[in-house]
């Protein structure tokens, strides 16, 4: 759940409509009930798409986000 | 993953009586010892798990919902419960907001998934506008476990 408050945080810092997709099911970034609602747990397959001025910038960002595995570093990563 | 396989019915709190985070953890934690899910024993180290975890982030999710959670070797499978504080309290919920429906979560260390898989289900089940307001209206355990069949049924959400 931890990411998923880490997500949120970072999305409300664009002004881009951001996107996850788990499954065909899709949850806005912005929202972490929307989000927890995906159930995705550490290796799930996950689309990531924005949308809007900053898009670029921010699929960069929360792309590194997911590649440093927010920082958990393998403490509790799924809590 | 269906309320009915996590929710221990006996532990459900209607009307919650604290007005701290602490307060109201320990008060859910305590309903699970009532209700024989969680060994008195293990309770003290149960409640400073869950407080180190809200240390790292509130797990207030708004629209005055929290779902405070911890892993802990005691419990073999996933168990938690369900309580409503009237007056809600404040939980530094991350929109502000006080927070008055509480869905708390106790996971085996070795199914690190299975709390999000709950939680799937109950972000779900609280998007749904009228199962939030019917929660906060009840007055009985009765009341709230009937509405979490209800749910389990497919009621209200999608």
């Amino acid at each position: 759940m931890r990411p998923a408050d880490k997500l949120v945080r970072a999305a409300a810092g664009f002004q881009c409509q951001i996107e996850l997709e788990r499954a065909g099911q899709i949850a806005d970034c912005r929202s972490i009930l929307s989000l927890l609602t995906l159930g995705a747990t550490q290796g799930s397959e996950l689309v990531l798409r924005a949308q809007g001025p900053d898009a670029d910038e921010a699929i960069r960002v929360i792309r590194l986000m997911f590649d440093q595995q927010f920082d958990e570093h393998n403490v509790e990563q799924s809590t | 993953m269906k309320f009915s396989v996590f929710i221990s019915k006996k532990a459900i709190c209607a009307e919650l009586t604290a007005t701290t985070k602490e307060g109201v953890i320990t008060e859910l934690v305590q309903s699970l010892v009532n209700a024989g899910d969680i060994k008195d024993a293990d309770k003290a180290d149960i409640i400073k798990a869950i407080m180190k975890r809200e240390e790292l982030g509130s797990t207030g999710i708004g629209r005055g919902v929290a779902v405070p959670h911890t892993k802990h070797a005691s419990v073999e499978k996933l168990i938690g419960t369900v309580g409503v504080s009237p007056a809600g309290l404040d939980f530094e919920s991350l929109d502000g907001q006080v927070a008055s429906l509480f869905f708390l979560l106790v996971s085996p260390p070795d199914r690190p998934g299975d709390h999000l898989r709950a939680l799937e289900n109950i972000s779900r089940q609280l998007r749904d506008d009228m199962f939030c307001r019917l929660l906060r209206q009840s007055k009985t355990i009765e009341d709230i476990s009937q509405l979490l069949d209800e749910a389990d049924g497919s009621s209200f959400g999608t």
